[in-house]
């Protein structure tokens, strides 16, 4: 991979918390331009720290941060980078604080140095081109789980910004949403690395799938045939599966 | 929760909020220095017509009343019988005051002229736009972020809480008068304060990924037309009124 075109480069990334085994162990990971990651792996294999840390949000106690090209050291440098990095929070009430959609969305392009107008304009198109038209003034704590999680993505996107971080983006959602979820990640521009438990949500968004245990990206192509077989009552109905 | 209330329109309700804050505030401050009956009963009176043009339901504001008026009983418990002056009644070994009993009355007509003028700014006005007005008005940065922050969040704590109660529920919790009753509530107590620590902490991380540093802004802006000027004005002139009542002893 040509090195002027590589957005995130960690190289032996340690980071652990206290009183417990290390949580990310001599971690590499590498995202190009266009790229679009899946990331896989057991709950508490560290997916989320990894994201913290690629956002400045948690310090790795040893290794490498590079974005954009450039060695990222202290709260200054990670400060100018999450401005270019979007991260979708796991629980999307952490995300939404303002009291109108509108406000929220246009939170993002405020701090960026926009100006009421601009922002207000912003914010408007975003939530527009996720079908969130007529959103505005609705108040963020009496928005459905699904309505939550698309307005969280407008505020994120509404930064422009050139990288995404998703953490579990389908998680909660029903089979409408998810799809419509799928359909907006398809059709965005952008590079952006994807951790969910859902493989199907996985292979539709992304190109590859890495697989994360032991604090490491484990490099896993190999094709295991494997079937699901699958009867039950109630399955003409919509529904979901915990166990895929 | 924290809900506006009055669904209807009114002249009170389409006020610039800043006018509202200032003269509520105004108010307040003018009712609780005051002492003579005349002031505080013409202050009431006032309060009770702005809350009636607010077109608030009666059943609605005596709901809010209430509370208060509560704790004001407590205090006519106690207020007649600890106050020094003239004997006015007894009970049994006790004796009520004059001065005592004027005390407690004050306290209460007080008490009711603000609470009803509070609650017809709260009911007229949404908590967003009463948050900017405050902003606007120079109010310092951090209590308008606490007071926007308290009402986004209530909600989500007071769902974490259902959620910790049925679940106690769910194993067979009935709360009753031993250790562990009181061991559990405080469990509950204390995984609410946890639970709300690490939520701030997630979306304070959250706000630092969206650039934050420092600054609320606000998208709505406000201007006064000529019936908000009137309205303080005329405001102004009654609680001045009722300043120079106080102050100069006349009628």
């Amino acid at each position: 991979m040509d090195k002027n075109s590589l957005i995130i480069n960690l190289e032996d990334i340690s980071f652990g918390y206290p009183g417990r085994p290390p949580t990310l162990d001599n971690l590499n990971l590498r995202l190009g331009q266009g790229d679009r990651m899946g990331l896989i792996g057991p709950n508490g294999s560290g997916k989320t720290t990894l994201f913290h840390i690629i956002v400045g949000l948690l310090r790795p106690s040893s290794g490498r941060i590079e974005i954009f090209g450039a060695p990222l050291k202290g709260e200054k440098d990670f400060r100018v980078v999450r401005q270019r990095i979007g991260f979708l929070f796991q629980d999307a009430d952490d995300q939404l604080f303002s009291p109108t959609v509108l406000e929220d969305v246009a939170f993002g392009p405020l701090n960026l140095g926009k100006s009421q107008n601009e922002a207000k304009a912003i914010a408007q198109r975003t939530l527009d081109s996720l079908g969130l038209a007529g959103f505005e003034d609705r108040i963020t704590h009496k928005l459905s789980g699904g309505e939550k999680r698309l307005v969280s993505l407008a505020t994120v996107l509404a930064m422009e910004p050139e990288v995404l971080l998703l953490d579990e983006p389908s998680t909660g959602l029903d089979e409408t949403t998810e799809k419509r979820t799928v359909d907006i990640l398809k059709g965005l521009d952008l590079s952006y690395i994807v951790v969910s438990h859902n493989v199907d949500f996985l292979m539709e968004t992304t190109d590859y799938i890495k697989c994360m245990a032991n604090g490491k990206i484990m490099v896993n192509d190999e094709r295991i045939p494997h079937s699901h077989i699958h009867i039950h009552e109630h399955g003409r109905h919509p529904h979901d599966h915990s166990r895929k | 929760m924290i809900e506006e209330l009055a669904g209807g329109d009114s002249l009170i309700r389409r006020l610039d909020p800043r006018v509202k804050i200032v003269v509520v505030f105004l108010f307040s401050v003018a009712v609780a220095v005051s002492n003579r009956f005349v002031v505080l009963m013409l202050a009431l009176g006032l309060g009770l017509c702005i809350v009636l043009a607010a077109r608030l339901p009666i059943k609605q504001l005596v709901r809010r009343l209430v509370p208060v008026n509560m704790f004001i009983i407590l205090l006519w418990f106690f207020l007649p019988f600890t106050f020094e002056g003239e004997p006015l009644f007894s009970v049994g070994p006790l004796v009520g005051t004059h001065e005592g009993v004027l005390y407690a009355a004050r306290i209460s007509i007080k008490s009711n002229a603000i609470m009803v003028i509070l609650i017809a700014l709260v009911a007229s006005t949404s908590i967003l736009t009463l948050g900017h007005a405050m902003h606007e008005l120079r109010v310092p940065k951090k209590i308008v972020h606490l007071f926007f922050f308290t009402y986004r969040y209530i909600h989500v704590i007071h769902r974490e809480y259902l959620r910790l109660v049925s679940a106690m529920k769910v194993r067979g919790f009935r709360p009753g008068t031993n250790v562990h009753t009181y061991k559990t509530f405080a469990y509950l107590v204390g995984m609410l304060l946890v639970r709300s620590s690490d939520r701030a902490e997630r979306v304070h991380n959250a706000m630092l990924c969206r650039g934050f540093s420092g600054n609320l802004y606000s998208l709505s802006e406000f201007s006064l037309k000529t019936r908000d000027m009137i309205s303080l004005i005329l405001m102004l002139a009654l609680i001045l009124a009722l300043g120079v009542l106080e102050w100069t002893k006349i009628a």
